[in-house]
């Protein structure tokens, strides 16, 4: 049979097609990846912290477009310098990068922070707690990770939680602060809170050194003298090993070396590096909940990435950045900065890899569902201790001295 | 008591500052140019240490004698092939030239090592010397003594060697040298071979008391200028000098003010120096 194309064929089917090539286009316009810019401090100081973080970078790029969201991630290295996170962030963005997640560090996510806000790009923090950033008034920023005082309250919070636990409470302690901004910003906080956190011990001495020093001998000696019951350290993590192998070597043992929340103790290379002299160490800062089914998933996909390593919370909130990036552009259903922003703001996310409740953000960008857990090195492994609801051992304190480790 | 510990910490860190200072003052005192790679010499020096005790598990002492050796075949073809087509140029250009030398060594560090933090594991690397009541860092006894004896070889082949003779007129009298058929070229070679053993040297023993890592190199590049400038330009016994007044400053001025302020004390003692006597403690007018 001969079939001939009328006029009246022809419209239907122009418009038929017409139809179905607009509805390709916004599926295609709905599933086009958004393009994320991530910042972390991959070489410089900071370099192993930053490459910490950079392996939830690595992952992200894998794991999210397994769960159905369409991401793309660009990243550069701030070189842990505020000058550099600047100019990478400006790059960023003249690149075409539609939202930014980083940087690790206060002073660079500071610098980063204003760049955003003069272009209109929305900036995930992932880890940087200086209260400053969020106290600017700056509407494209949001952080989801505790400011220093969050983490001095609530990690003060839990000195008393382990003593109650362990039946132990010194009387004296030495506060050890790194002198970069974030160590001043946390020993501003610990000053503050100490009046009210009701505490058992005084704080007989309190030593800033430099955030790059090769030898710290001094300074633990200068602890040492001060003969307190309990060393507190606010520090990064090339500085903490070089701590603890000068206690060793100077025969300091005091009760207990325990961080109000600051990274270090927790890390990879600290257990590397120190062996049996990591253990017991303990840490109160936000963590990876042993008791969350997401969290699981996370950290099984980073063993099996990186075997050998220590899933951290650096790892943990860095993904929790991109998670965050990617639920808002599934929600917003657009690249428009506004509307990436508006979903931020309404931004609700129950499954989660750290412990704490749902991702939400206040007026100010800032997440406050974010409680600190107690981590102790035990068997070379950080390990949840307290709260109990998530633990996975009981704490040990007073801790065994160092001729008594295996 | 306790004040003595610090001393002799100081001390102890003190004389291994001397060391790698040393090298930097002997490239000056004779070839006159300054090594702006010194510390990166150093690291690479550290690397290599590392490496052989990661692969084999030998004592960083063990293989200083290695390390020291590479470093001198190192710096004596530099020279050879590359500085002394320079020693006739501006210093800008001289300068330029070691800088970029320093910023390749840095980058090739970090490609081939990444930028984490290494040390290297010893048995003996937590222990103590109980001496009274002086508790001496047994790593850094070791590392203290090395650098003493390090110096002593040097001083010797200076003072007693044919070729450290030559050096020596070489450095007082270029021309004069020249004139009397040295082959200044060769000893310009073998100085700056010296120079970089000397940080090689010192790079295995500070391996024992610091985590290398590639960018750790600048500072310790400033610290020896400081060091050497303190002590006098050129002179040998001028940078132990420089370096241990250096090591127990910074550990006095830790102890007694504020340990974030010991970098502020050298660089005071530094000015202090240069108003009162501009060519340094034991430096020639």
């Amino acid at each position: 049979m001969r079939h001939t194309l009328t006029r009246r064929d022809f419209g239907l089917g122009a418009t038929a097609s017409g139809a179905l090539l607009a509805g390709t286009g916004r599926a295609r316009a709905a599933i086009r990846p958004i393009k994320l810019g991530s910042l972390l401090p991959r070489s410089g100081y900071e370099a192993p912290i930053g490459q910490s973080c950079q392996r939830a970078v690595e992952l992200a790029k894998k794991m999210l477009p397994e769960m159905g969201h369409a991401i793309e991630i660009v990243d550069v290295d701030t070189e842990s310098k505020p000058e550099v996170a600047r100019t990478q962030a400006e790059k960023l963005i003249r690149e075409g990068v539609e939202m930014l997640v980083g940087a690790f560090d206060s002073g660079q996510s500071f610098a980063i922070a204003q760049v955003a806000e003069q272009h209109g790009i929305p900036f995930v923090i992932n880890i940087a707690a200086d209260p400053a950033i969020t106290e600017q008034g700056f509407k494209y920023v949001f952080r989801n990770f505790p400011t220093s005082v969050m983490l001095g309250t609530q990690g003060l919070a839990r000195f008393n939680d382990l003593f109650t636990a362990t039946g132990a409470s010194p009387k004296t302690a030495v506060l050890m602060v790194v002198n970069d901004t974030f160590g001043q910003t946390m020993l501003r906080g610990i000053h503050a809170l100490m009046p009210k956190a009701n505490l058992p011990f005084e704080i007989v001495d309190t030593i800033s050194y430099d955030p790059q020093a090769k030898d710290l001998s001094i300074e633990v000696a200068k602890a040492k003298a001060a003969k307190a019951d309990l060393l507190m350290a606010v520090t990064r993590l090339t500085d903490v090993i070089l701590i603890v192998r000068e206690m060793v070597k100077q025969r300091y043992e005091p009760m207990g070396i325990i961080s109000p929340g600051s990274p270090g103790m927790y890390q990879t290379q600290f257990v590397k590096v120190l062996g049996k002299y990591a253990d017991y160490a303990i840490t109160n800062i936000p963590w990876l909940d042993p008791k969350q089914a997401f969290a699981h998933r996370f950290e099984a996909a980073f063993n099996q990435a990186y075997p050998g390593e220590v899933c951290t919370l650096d790892a943990g909130f860095t993904f929790e950045g991109f998670v965050i990036c990617a639920d808002a552009y599934k929600r917003a259903g657009s690249t428009r900065p506004q509307a990436l922003v508006e979903a931020l703001k309404a931004t609700n996310i129950k499954e989660r890899v750290m412990i704490g409740g749902p991702i939400t953000f206040d007026a100010k960008g800032q997440n406050v569902n974010l409680p600190s857990a107690v981590v102790q090195i035990r068997g070379g492994k950080p390990i949840v201790v307290l709260p109990a609801e998530n633990a996975e051992l009981a704490p040990i304190f007073p801790v065994p001295g160092w001729s008594q480790r295996g | 008591m306790l004040y003595l510990n610090i001393i002799v910490s100081g001390l102890l860190t003190g004389a291994v500052y001397g060391l790698m200072a040393l090298g930097l003052s002997v490239i000056f005192g004779v070839i006159r140019i300054v090594n702006f790679a010194h510390g990166e010499m150093m690291v690479l020096a550290m690397y290599g240490a590392y490496v052989v005790n990661a692969r084999l598990g030998l004592d960083p002492l063990l293989v200083l004698p290695l390390v020291t050796l590479a470093l001198f075949g190192l710096g004596y073809a530099l020279q050879r092939l590359l500085i002394n087509r320079y020693i006739a140029r501006p210093d800008h250009e001289q300068f330029l030239l070691l800088l970029a030398l320093a910023t390749i060594i840095t980058a090739s560090l970090l490609m081939g090592f990444g930028p984490d933090a290494r040390n290297v594991q010893l048995d003996y690397g937590y222990d103590s010397y109980q001496i009274g009541a002086i508790l001496l860092d047994k790593v850094r006894v070791f590392a203290a003594g090395g650098a003493v004896l390090g110096a002593a070889a040097l001083w010797s082949f200076f003072r007693f060697s044919r070729t450290g003779k030559a050096i020596r007129a070489c450095a007082d009298n270029q021309v004069g040298a020249q004139v009397v058929g040295l082959d200044v070229k060769r000893l310009y070679a073998v100085t700056f071979g010296l120079g970089a053993a000397c940080v090689g040297a010192a790079g295995c023993l500070l391996l024992l008391l610091v985590d290398v890592q590639p960018y750790i190199a600048t500072d310790y590049t400033l610290l020896a200028f400081i060091i050497v400038i303190l002590g006098g330009l050129g002179s040998m016994p001028g940078a132990l000098l420089g370096g241990i007044l250096v090591g127990v400053s910074e550990a006095l001025a830790g102890f007694l003010v504020e340990p974030s302020l010991k970098s502020a004390f050298s660089f005071g003692l530094l000015i202090l120096v240069l108003l009162v006597r501009p060519q340094g403690l034991l430096g020639r007018a």
